[in-house]
């Protein structure tokens, strides 16, 4: 559908400037538009120069992946279009500068050659302009009203109206230059009534959901693709009446973290795996001490430094397995922007129900792509508080370790009553060390009851779901996923359906503990189950199989970037063709 | 300094402290308790945070509230119970290795951030909990089971390097003067902003110095500057005497300062927080 449903990519050089800036621009009038957006985004890991990229996929419908390949394709320099080409609709739109002439264009393609360097540089002095330019340009052809960019160029720069006018003189320019052309594709905005809705990238609403669960320490060190969180929290969180760190290393950061839900303040940390890495003492202390902490870990392609700029979900065995001993802990997913904002909240939540480290896997992609979402009320959530002991029904003394049902006992705050010391060594109730054979043994255990009671959270708060099952209850094929790969999975299940192939999927959002007997009743109802993952061990599919005993068919990719939606529904295809000859 | 004994008794937990007879870690759990009830603060305004050694098990020791962290991490953990309540009085305890060895990097930002705690070095020369490895302020010809034949590197002098970091309150005492040891705790507490007290703790096990260090201390002379930095870190790293008394006083805002200062700045600029009109106005 050629009307309002079309993926646009805009690539160029980072030295040719305001590459991203021009997706985002093109993202929020399309929003303004009425219609709904999903953008994605890759960078240079350079500090200056390299190619940059940024994908807007738009449709009048809820869309939950970021676009297999560009229908419009606007490139900035010769070697973005090298850079796109292969992921170029064969019969799409290209809009170049006319300063390069684009080698082995498909004869199916139509291609607008407009000289945008020339227009910005030579005729209106003003280099920096060239993206304007290219928006308006980008109005004249797909019908989208310059207006809509007009209103945003003033809203964006207001204040400061010598910036606005050359801005507002470069896009009309930009559209006369493009008027003269002969349209000759199908594309088209049809202006829809507006909706009500956000727009907010992924670490944006992971700094609202930390600020309204009570968030009032935040403690990290700059890493990618975090340090736009630290940035974040520097600047807002103080207005909150908080205190936001920035610290010498994430050793540090999770130290500080600790120290200060110790002395009765909720506190999180923001990361990616190195840093996380660096942690993994620290969570098998906050375990032990029953210190509540939010810590995210947006993932990037690793080992080691790896990608730092490119996305993946290869840290998952360090978010459940990371830390000495057995460590219990709650690993949550996050797979939208509006999940990012809402799975914040309940990490909170559960850390402090629970008083225990809650781990939110993001990735990059997540992180730093934009989203259309629904308006978030802040009323209407549930924010739980820890279960503070204030000096009252303890008529045989106070234990900071007290053996509970649930395995959660009151925490005194220091500065109030029931002074005890935070251990790290295996201690007794009162939280004196001793290592008896079985009081390791119980302590042990109180600890992990814990978990269980985080698996009870969405009976209690029935607004979180930690797993979410889509389609029938039996099906030839069933995919397991996580993350943000959800997105294209649900599109994917959606195509096979509309091919008449019997699939379902499960969403997991609560990583760890496992839902285990959903997952294998859910494994169980399948001919065949797929887990699509972007790391290359497999790694929730291992906790799958270890968990439930069963076997899924594992696929990986690491090359950077999120799954297609194609590649999920030809797995989908090849495994209905196995189930159904196995009937 | 008056100090009562039934006050010094509140601080003082059932718990049996597990250090070797001798150890200099009594003189300073003493001096702790006289400064404390000195200054009359109630055992639940105070948290004392330690790391890994000897010196980890203190906090246990006392009726105050205590963290006992990780080897190394005693800055972190201090510095995010100051972030959430700053009226807390924070105790920070670690041994040499603890704090110049693992916990190096964060002991220099500690100082160069000024948080007004206060930080009882327990220096004894070497690891001691691990039974007598080598440390940053081991001795280059002390022969340890991890340095049989002496060592590759020189010591280092937390005291100057304290002041060079930013630390506004440097003193050294000897645990065997337990009396003298709680007065300048009670001027670390006191002073607003980091305050170091190395505290010469010698290891009765596996390398006694009490011995050297009674030829060594002296006490600073009438008439010293503590003011003067450079002369300060001189006076520091004396190679003939370890000067004891309060080395180096500075003045600078604490950590606990700038918080409402910094607060105060995002609001003028950006106003107070309102998170559902920031939400709002992300409306398309």
């Amino acid at each position: 559908m050629p009307v309002n449903e079309f993926t646009i990519r805009v690539g160029g050089d980072t030295l040719e400037g305001g590459i991203i800036r021009t997706g985002e621009f093109l993202a929020h009038a399309l929003a303004r538009c009425g219609l709904e957006i999903f953008t994605f985004r890759t960078y240079p890991a350079e500090i200056k120069g390299g190619q940059a990229m940024i994908q807007v996929r738009t449709a009048e419908y809820p869309v939950y992946s970021h676009g297999d390949e560009a229908d419009i394709l606007i490139c900035f320099d010769e070697e973005s279009w090298e850079v796109h080409r292969d992921e170029f609709r064969y019969d799409g739109v290209l809009i170049h500068d006319s300063k390069f002439e684009p080698k082995g264009v498909p004869g199916t393609a139509t291609v607008y050659g407009i000289p945008f360097s020339e227009i910005a540089k030579i005729r209106l002095r003003n280099p920096m302009a060239k993206n304007m330019t290219i928006l308006g340009s980008f109005s004249a052809l797909f019908g989208l009203p310059p207006s809509v960019f007009e209103g945003l160029i003033e809203s964006y720069w207001a204040g400061r109206p010598h910036i606005v006018q050359s801005n507002l003189t470069a896009l009309k320019a930009g559209y006369e230059e493009a008027k003269k052309l002969e349209k000759k594709d199908p594309f088209w905005v049809e202006p829809r009534p507006m909706r009500d809705r956000l727009i907010l990238s992924g670490n944006e609403a992971i700094c609202y959901g930390a600020v309204a669960a009570g968030c009032k320490v935040f403690a990290g060190y700059p890493i990618t693709p975090s340090s736009d969180i630290l940035e974040w929290m520097m600047t807002h969180l103080p207005r909150f009446g908080g205190t936001p760190l920035q610290v010498e290393d994430e050793i540090s950061a999770i130290g500080a973290v600790l120290g200060a839900s110790f002395a009765g303040a909720k506190a999180m940390t923001a990361t990616s795996g190195p840093g996380f890495s660096l942690m993994t003492e620290f969570i098998s202390h906050a375990a032990m001490a029953e210190i509540p902490c939010v810590i995210l870990n947006n993932q990037r392609a690793g080992p080691s430094t790896g990608m730092p700029t490119k996305t993946e979900q290869s840290d998952l065995y360090q978010a459940v397995y990371g830390g000495h001993g057995d460590v219990p802990r709650i690993v949550l997913a996050p797979s939208t922007v509006q999940g990012c904002f809402y799975v914040t909240v309940h990490a909170f939540n559960l850390a402090e129900r629970c008083q225990l480290p809650v781990i939110i896997l993001g990735d990059q992609a997540l992180a730093h792509r934009t989203e259309t979402i629904l308006p978030i009320d802040l009323n209407s959530l549930i924010i739980i508080n820890r279960d503070v002991y204030r000096g009252d029904g303890a008529e045989d003394g106070y234990r900071r370790y007290r053996l509970t049902e649930t395995g959660v006992s009151p925490m005194a705050i220091p500065g109030g009553p029931g002074a005890y010391s935070a251990e790290g060594l295996e201690h007794n109730e009162e939280g004196h060390p001793n290592w008896d054979q079985e009081n390791h043994m119980t302590m042990t255990q109180k600890r992990f009851r814990k978990l269980e009671l985080a698996l009870r959270y969405e009976e209690d708060y029935p607004g979180f779901q930690g797993y979410r099952w889509y389609g029938p209850e039996r099906a030839d094929v069933g995919v397991i996923v996580w993350g943000s790969t959800a997105g294209a999975v649900r599109e994917a299940t959606y195509l096979a359906e509309k091919e008449g192939l019997s699939v379902a999927a499960l969403h997991m959002s609560t990583l760890y503990p496992l839902h285990r007997e959903v997952v294998r009743r859910f494994i169980l109802s399948m001919g065949r189950v797929l887990l699509p993952e972007l790391n290359y061990t497999g790694q929730f599919a291992h906790l799958v199989r270890g968990e439930t005993g069963l076997d899924v068919v594992s696929y990986n990719r690491v090359t950077g970037v999120p799954f297609k939606v194609r590649e999920i529904l030809d797995a989908i295809r090849d495994l209905a063709r196995e189930a159904v000859a196995a009937r | 300094m008056a100090v009562d004994a039934k006050v010094r008794e509140k601080y003082k937990s059932e718990v049996k402290p597990i250090w070797c007879p001798g150890c200099g870690d009594f003189g300073v759990l003493t001096a702790t308790f006289m400064a404390l009830g000195a200054l009359n603060l109630p055992p639940e305004q105070v948290v004392i945070v330690s790391g890994i050694g000897c010196s980890g098990r203190f906090p246990g020791f006392t009726t105050c509230y205590g963290f006992h962290s990780l080897h190394g991490r005693t800055m972190p953990v201090a510095l995010g119970v100051k972030a959430a309540n700053p009226d807390l009085t924070v105790i920070a305890v670690g041994g040499d290795g603890d704090t110049l060895a693992i916990g190096g990097n964060h002991f220099m930002h500690a100082c160069r951030r000024n948080i007004n705690l206060t930080y009882l070095l327990l220096d004894n020369n070497l690891y001691a909990l691990t039974k007598g490895q080598a440390s940053p302020t081991s001795f280059p010809t002390q022969v340890t089971d991890s340095t049989p034949f002496g060592s590759y590197e020189a010591d280092v002098e937390p005291c100057a390097l304290a002041i060079l970091f930013g630390a506004t309150f440097v003193a050294r005492e000897f645990s065997a003067r337990a009396k003298k040891t709680a007065e300048i705790i009670v001027q670390a507490i006191e002073h607003p902003g980091f305050s170091l007290v190395h505290i010469l703790s010698p290891c009765v096990t596996f390398f006694d110095t009490y011995d050297l260090y009674k030829q060594k201390i002296a006490e600073l002379p009438e008439g010293y500057d503590p003011t003067d930095l450079y002369g300060a870190v001189r006076t520091a790293t004396d190679p003939e005497r370890k000067w004891v008394g309060v080395l180096y006083r500075g003045h600078r805002p604490t950590f606990e300062e700038m918080i409402p200062k910094i607060r105060q700045k995002a609001e003028e600029k950006l106003g107070p927080g309102d998170l559902q009109a920031m939400l709002d106005r992300r409306r398309v």
